[in-house]
């Protein structure tokens, strides 16, 4: 019979610190806090010396200051006497303004370059290929500033638009003429839409110098309403279908729900478009667009629009060709198969790079900085900076404005991801 | 039983398939006009193509090369294709070719890049092509005669351009023996000894820099001299010390050679023996001379950093992996033009007083940090896929942790990661082009604003960037086809 003997307990020694494994990995993180330590206390020492050098301390009273700089696109009331804190605010909605819709447009292109790569038409997919190829090769910027100088020096000028009674009495017809029936005005110096107006005003309040107006909360509550009703229309459907096999007829009542009193209370309170006119020298009325704004959306959308075509691509690709094989196995017809079989498990491929391609975005809405497009980066990063002098401040707020954005919105991603998971073991 | 002598004996032969199945009707057919919603398609792709191509070929192929100024180029178009015609005006380009690729650096002094950028490929070579003696060859042949050929034809710019150097600094027999020696050396390296072609390779980031800066000899070779020492420290403690600290020791004993030894040691041999290249300041560098050194520095450094960040975000040792996350997470969270206005704005507020170093090289570090922790996420995908089984196996042989990784999981890794590699490098390539929104020359806005401020090519705007996206294009394309290539040379399964 054999006895277990322990090992005999070896003494601890100073050298088993670096040659015995088991502590090795103790004292590499010990080293390397202690000079991670130096280096963090070596920058600090370095920026305490630098600051009292320049006669500067590290404040951020500045936000409370008098601006005293005028930005074009407001989303929130704004003047040259405003705090740079509000300027900053004026910034972030403008980035993330140009963000959404850059979103949105990036997402149909994309989805429809995507499936068109995939298609069995050879001329389209070979067309959608070098667009894809040719957008994703050449820099972001190219396409910003290409996409502004054209809107700028192609456009005719407002006064081309001009229509004077000699030309009517002579025939003659403008330089230039407006766009869309008329409603859209393209000039180089921006372009100008027509802009939605309400003739009863119900008033509004203000909640943290944010200006809400009634109506428009009313018509936002009205449609949040409607698809409530609507998605409890459509359970009931539903249970009226399993239960007995017959679906009842719902889309007259969804039509009506969803869209009848949205258009009832914009009717009521006489909801009308504003057109833009040409007056003196320069187009009134409606909404001004800035071309910087206009020539970031379509190169941020072009741009961005190639990589989640390839995405996409990518999603419905990576579905084994068995799961479509055994869907017509089954009798499913092709449309059915995509929808049922193949599009719900591609999604869970597409989504995640998607949401990535959407942080993409909103960082690289920094680039307008070349076309003097004023988002948080050419407020705070910019102006601010420039006439405060406070630039570790400003830097400071920006990257961290900056990293809050993009956790929130991978955060959301690592929560979608993990709902739709496959969940194999 | 019945007869059965109706039965054919012989197969008949098969008869052709009717006109509409076979060949190009048949592919028609199918690739174009499959249904009505097909054909629409292929009727709206043909209109798409005709109008590109009618706007465009005639663009290009009538572009004028030969007006001094825009509107002698408005003027020719009208005069050769009558009003309205819409051309290009190459003019421009042929006038102003030079400073789209080097910048403001010293015309007589073009040969230096050229030269840098000609080794570039020929330090790749063995990288891009390991093993393959023949394609190394070729590409090393082709590089020296077009890197030949470009060194003639800039000293005709040189010719006419004024002397910024003293005669002595471009003396052009000097540079070309030099030059053909070296390409000599280079071609009967690859087709007598390839391997030993790498060696060339890890020279040349010192070469390139002497090529590109000037200055002393002696400044190089003592940086070189570090990576020495490093390198002597390393293979003598690995064996006792293990991997890391000995890598360590090394960093430490070189890093007192660079910050203690060498300037002494350097100066003193400097004026011993004055050896050297007219020296070229970074704030002449511009074009796609600042592209290239801002993505070929970045590129090669980040891969490194990449690696070990991916594997120190895999670690075990909790504080090297909160060290790792928080570095990958927090840069990938803010945009690149943060990190570059750091670069300008703030590293002078974190560095010692009176520490002033080069605007160039501070963009590199920052651009270089930046695409690590994209380059670590690449590869810790590459990483995560690797099959458990094979860091099993590579404990069950007793490597230890840098064995395993050098030998097993980094090769599989790294080939899993592959396209994210390249494409990380592209995108990294593609945002040199900010650094002109810190107030660099970049050709795409830094030069292309300069030349638009010229009055003789005032308002010119689809040319330059047609041209810049051109050459954007020529280099991403080409690195995205090598990726494919890499891939399926590489492909080991047969799945």
């Amino acid at each position: 019979m054999t006895i277990a003997v322990e090992p005999p307990k070896a003494a601890f020694r100073l050298s088993m610190l670096i040659y015995d494994t088991r502590y090795r990995a103790m004292t590499i993180q010990v080293i390397v806090l202690a000079l991670v330590l130096l280096f963090v206390g070596w920058l600090t020492d370095n920026t305490i010396q630098n600051l009292a050098a320049k006669d500067k301390d590290i404040n951020f009273g500045f936000l409370w200051a008098r601006a005293g700089y005028d930005i074009d696109q407001q989303l929130i009331p704004y003047t040259n006497d405003s705090t740079h804190g509000r300027a900053l605010f004026v910034g972030l909605a403008n980035t993330l303004v140009v963000a959404f819709f850059a979103c949105i447009f990036a997402t149909i292109i994309g989805v429809i370059a995507g499936v068109l790569r995939l298609s069995k038409n050879w001329l389209v997919a070979r067309l959608m290929t070098v667009y894809v190829e040719v957008f994703r090769n050449i820099p972001l910027l190219l396409w910003i500033i290409l996409s502004f100088v054209v809107l700028g020096e192609t456009r005719p000028a407002p006064k081309d638009f001009r229509v004077t009674d000699e030309m009517i009495a002579a025939g003659e017809s403008p330089a230039a003429t407006m766009s869309f029936f008329d409603s859209v005005a393209i000039t180089n110096r921006g372009s100008n839409i027509p802009a939605p107006k309400l003739t009863t005003d119900l008033g509004g309040f203000e909640l943290l110098g944010v200006p809400f107006s009634f109506a428009v909360l009313g018509t936002l509550a009205l449609i949040i309403g409607s698809v409530l009703v609507n998605n409890r229309v459509l359970a009931q459907a539903k249970a009226v279908q399993e239960a007995t096999g017959d679906r009842p007829t719902t889309w007259w009542k969804s039509l009506l729900i969803l869209f009848a009193p949205t258009l009832l209370f914009l009717w009521v309170l006489g909801f009308h478009l504003e057109y833009p006119v040409l007056k003196g020298f320069n187009f009134q009325g409606g909404i001004s667009v800035a071309h910087s704004f206009t020539a970031l959306v379509i190169a941020l959308s072009i741009y961005s629009a190639t990589y989640i075509a390839e995405s996409v691509r990518a999603g419905i690709l990576a579905i084994n060709r068995g799961q479509t094989e055994a869907a017509y196995a089954l009798g499913i017809r092709p449309g059915r198969t995509m929808k049922l079989i193949v599009l719900p498990q591609a999604l869970r491929v597409i989504i995640p790079p998607l949401i990535s391609q959407y942080l993409n975005i909103t960082k690289n809405t920094t680039l307008g900085m070349a076309i003097s497009y004023l988002d948080l980066k050419g407020t705070l990063g910019g102006i601010t900076l420039n006439q405060t002098g406070r630039e570790l401040e400003c830097m400071l707020l920006m990257m961290m404005i900056y990293l809050t954005l993009s956790l929130l919105i991978s955060s959301l991603m690592n929560i979608y991801n993990n709902a739709v998971k496959l969940k194999e073991r | 039983m019945s007869d059965t002598s109706f039965i054919r004996t012989e197969m008949l032969p098969a008869k052709t398939p009717p006109v509409g199945q076979r060949g190009v009707v048949k592919w028609l057919r199918e690739n174009l006009f499959a249904g009505p919603m097909n054909t629409i398609l292929t009727l709206l792709g043909l209109i798409a193509v005709y109008y590109l191509l009618a706007w465009s070929v005639p663009w290009v192929m009538r572009g004028i090369w030969d007006a001094d100024t825009l509107q002698d180029c408005r003027r020719l178009t009208i005069e050769r294709y009558g009003e309205g015609a819409s051309v290009a005006c190459w003019a421009m380009i042929s006038e102003r070719w030079h400073q789209f690729m080097f910048g403001f650096y010293p015309q007589d002094l073009y040969w230096r890049p050229v030269l840098a950028f000609g080794l570039l490929f020929a330090a790749l070579a063995p990288v891009l092509y390991y093993g393959e003696r023949r394609t190394n060859l070729k590409l090393i042949g082709a590089v020296a005669v077009l890197t030949l050929v470009f060194m003639g034809e800039t000293w005709k710019l040189a010719d006419i351009a004024p002397k910024a150097t003293p005669a002595l600094a471009s003396n052009s027999s000097l540079v070309i023996g030099f030059a053909v020696a070296l390409f000599g050396l280079l071609l009967a390296t690859a087709a007598a000894a390839p391997r030993k072609l790498t060696w060339f390779t890890a020279i040349y980031p010192l070469l390139g820099f002497f090529l590109l800066w000037g200055g002393s000899v002696w400044g190089p070779l003592g940086v070189a001299m570090g990576f020495a020492i490093l390198g002597i420290v390393f293979v003598l403690l690995q064996g006792r010390l293990g991997v890391v600290v000995a890598a360590g020791a090394g960093v430490l004993v070189a890093a007192i050679w660079w910050l203690g030894v060498q300037t002494v040691a350097t100066t003193a041999l400097h004026s011993a023996m004055p050896m050297g290249l007219y020296s070229v300041n970074s704030d002449v560098f511009g074009g796609f001379l600042l592209s290239f050194v801002i993505g070929v520095s970045a590129i090669s450094m980040s891969l490194p950093i990449g690696i070990l960040l991916a594997l120190g975000r895999r670690s075990d040792m909790i504080l090297v992996k909160t060290l790792s996350v928080g570095f990958i997470e927090f840069v990938r969270g803010v945009p690149l033009i943060t990190m570059l206005f750091t670069a300008s704005l703030l590293l002078q507020y974190f560095l010692p007083p009176r520490s002033n170093f080069d605007l160039i090289l501070r963009v590199i570090i920052l651009v270089t940090l930046f695409a690590s922790a994209y380059i670590a996420e690449v590869i810790r995908g590459g990483l995560a896929a690797l099959p458990r089984g094979q860091y099993e196996a590579a404990d069950a042989l007793g490597l230890d942790y840098w064995q395993a990784q050098r030998l097993i999981v980094m090769p599989q890794a790294l080939k899993i990661a592959i396209p994210g590699i390249v494409s990380s490098f592209i995108g990294l390539f593609k945002d040199t082009t900010l650094v002109a929104l810190v107030g660099l020359a970049d050709p795409l806005t830094g030069i292309t604003r300069i030349v638009r401020a010229d009055i003789n090519w005032k308002n010119i705007y689809w040319e330059p960037y047609v041209f810049v996206g051109a050459i954007f294009f020529a280099v991403c394309f080409g690195m995205s086809r090598y990726s494919m290539y890499l891939e399926k040379k590489l492909k080991t399964d047969h799945r």
